[in-house]
């Protein structure tokens, strides 16, 4: 990882930021302030107060509270964690989906391709968002429902790019040796194809998160997110929004301020590896 | 080039087959209308009977070719909540869509496109580095996050602008336009400005990765070698080479543009059909949701086959291509 970063401080920058936020998610039940779903702790008396205000119980609320008395800041820590979760797991089954129908297609040729391939074209012609929608007002909303709806947006761009880069691996001499020394097409996809045509997928893999993360928190902000029970980033800035007119801004101006900076940390570090690996890009200015 | 246009013509045809199977089977097959339409009154016996109305009992293929007769016919059914014909519903709504989508295009296009060449030819000055950092804000932000800050900014806080409904409309052949009212056009700035800020965006990119790309072609060290002025290399020799993938992308924009005006028009309470989607959704609407996967489908298909045949026009090696 290194020499990637090397000289480029505001990479280095993007890259801190997104490993403070993944702590910050995945260590939210023991550092937040107070338990946002726990309703015992919440005091309807401590409601819409702004950032910096004491609460009945002597404790400071940072960040102001909403109009259930809940602490901004803790409901931003567990709403960051959820929206990490949606966006992690979304993006890591599409992307090995992805690979996988990518491997195939290129090892198998034929109709198995085609099929593939058809549908990556099928996926790729329509917007995500309109997928997303489809799939939403079909099956109803959830967290696992979002996820499938993100996972669908994330496998056609991966596959279509895994087969691009196996294909020219294939054209190399040790896969003929690994044939002609019998080895099973499964083998040769695992063990030599995978590893030597992942890279182009990988270095795709940061923009995927950073737009399954925007994608999450609009839809989630629609209504067709989330539950209620657990409120991803888009969601609390959904909740807000209805205070936002009345100059009650930290709401959610906060979580969408969080929200903001981590897209933005993921999308500089994605922007810096893809500059990396992309030979043609090399007269670009460093930023 | 003809031989080229009716296979598009063919592949575009089974794309709006498969999609429209997709829709059938996800709105037919996996939801239960019986279930949503009946209500707690119903016996088994009223339960079968509706089924019965509905066609359910006819076999599959059957039932698709009613669903797919009726779309052919341009026969929607009925909105649950509004208790009119599903398609005067979208028509009425459409045009809302459609003079916010090509405001934002056309801001989009020509100040986008402008700020990438420029950003590509002047490199590593401080002007492109500014212009490459907010399209990198810009493509960072969530859209429903800018259209709240431009709401909290101009409307809340400035009040220049109203941050919500279309405003007077004048008519023209018949059909209501928020264009030709200065009041509209005043409600229309926000909505469209929002739209469009993702667009000039990716656009700068998009501009800006082609000018850089092609700047360094053999073809345009000569075209500078033979002395050619620099405005007609930007013109002849530049624009038309980075026309090509901003073309393609834009074909497809066009569509997004529509498909992501949902999220715009609901923020801005905007009465266009991507509000009237998000409303449906929430209303359990169903005839208004079908009716408007199966028409932006459509349109996708059509948009596509545009965009396929232009691509071939811009560049002739796509169509000699088997």
């Amino acid at each position: 990882m290194k020499p990637i970063f090397v000289g480029y401080p505001i990479a280095i920058a993007g890259l801190v930021g997104f490993i403070f936020y993944i702590l910050v998610a995945l260590l939210a039940p023991w550092i937040s302030p107070q338990n946002p779903y726990d309703l015992m702790v919440l005091d309807i008396m401590d409601g819409l107060l702004p950032p910096l205000s004491k609460l009945g119980n002597g404790t400071t609320a940072w960040l102001g509270t909403d109009a259930l008395g809940r602490d901004i800041l803790s409901s931003v820590m567990y709403g960051l964690r959820i929206s990490l979760f949606v966006a992690f797991v979304a993006v890591t089954i599409g992307t090995i989906i992805g690979v996988i129908l990518g491997l195939l297609a290129a090892i198998y040729g034929g109709w198995i391709e085609t099929v593939i391939m058809r549908a990556v074209d099928l996926k790729v012609s329509f917007p995500g968002i309109l997928l997303a929608l489809m799939l939403l007002a079909i099956f109803g909303t959830g967290v696992d429902k979002i996820i499938y709806a993100l996972i669908i947006g994330v496998w056609a761009s991966k596959a279509r790019l895994t087969r691009s880069s196996a294909l020219s691996e294939m054209q190399k001499e040790y896969i003929d040796a690994a044939r002609l020394s019998g080895i099973s097409n499964w083998r040769i996809m695992l063990r030599f194809l995978l590893p030597n045509s992942i890279a182009p997928v990988l270095v795709v893999v940061p923009m995927a998160l950073s737009g399954a993360i925007g994608a999450e928190a609009t839809l989630s902000f629609l209504g067709v997110g989330v539950p209620i029970t657990e409120p991803s980033l888009g969601l609390l800035i959904s909740n807000g929004n209805d205070y936002l007119l009345s100059g009650k801004w930290w709401i959610s101006i906060i979580p969408g301020l969080v929200l903001v900076s981590l897209v933005l940390c993921i999308n500089v570090v994605a922007d810096r590896i893809r500059e990396h690996n992309n030979p043609y890009l090399k007269f670009q200015d460093k930023t | 080039m003809i031989k080229y246009i009716s296979k598009r013509l063919w592949q575009s045809g089974v794309l709006a087959f498969i999609m429209s199977l997709i829709v059938f089977f996800g709105m037919y097959v996996v939801g239960d209308p019986v279930e949503m339409l009946a209500d707690d009154e119903f016996t088994e016996e009223d339960k079968i009977e509706l089924a019965i109305e509905l066609g359910l009992d006819k076999p599959l293929y059957e039932q698709y070719l009613n669903f797919a007769g009726d779309i052919i016919r341009g026969d929607f059914g009925i909105s649950f909540v509004h208790n009119r014909p599903v398609l005067d519903l979208i028509i009425e709504r459409l045009p809302a869509t459609l003079e916010i989508a090509l405001l934002a295009m056309a801001i989009g296009l020509s100040i986008g496109i402008s700020l990438g060449i420029y950003s590509g030819i002047k490199g590593n000055s401080k002007a492109s580095r500014m212009i490459s950092f907010f399209s990198t804000i810009g493509y960072s932000t969530p859209n429903f996050w800018q259209a709240l800050l431009l709401i909290l900014l101009f409307a809340v806080f400035l009040k220049w602008l109203p941050a919500s409904g279309r405003g007077l409309t004048n008519s023209l052949f018949g059909i209501e336009w928020s264009l030709l009212s200065i009041d509209g056009i005043q409600h229309m700035i926000l909505p469209a400005v929002n739209l469009a800020i993702y667009k000039i965006c990716m656009q700068a990119r998009l501009a800006r990765s082609g000018t850089q790309e092609i700047l360094y072609q053999e073809y345009m060290m000569f075209a500078r070698a033979k002395g050619i002025s620099r405005n007609r290399i930007i013109r002849r020799h530049l624009l038309r080479n980075i026309l090509i993938p901003i073309v393609t992308i834009t074909g497809l924009e066009v569509g997004g543009l529509i498909a992501f005006s949902t999220v715009t028009e609901t923020i801005f309470a905007w009465p266009g059909i991507g509000k009237l989607l998000l409303d449906s959704i929430h209303m359990v609407d169903r005839p208004v949701v079908v009716a408007y996967l199966i028409l932006i489908t459509l349109m996708f298909v059509f948009i596509n086959f545009v965009v396929d045949v232009m691509y071939a026009f811009l560049d002739p090696r796509i169509r000699y291509q088997k």
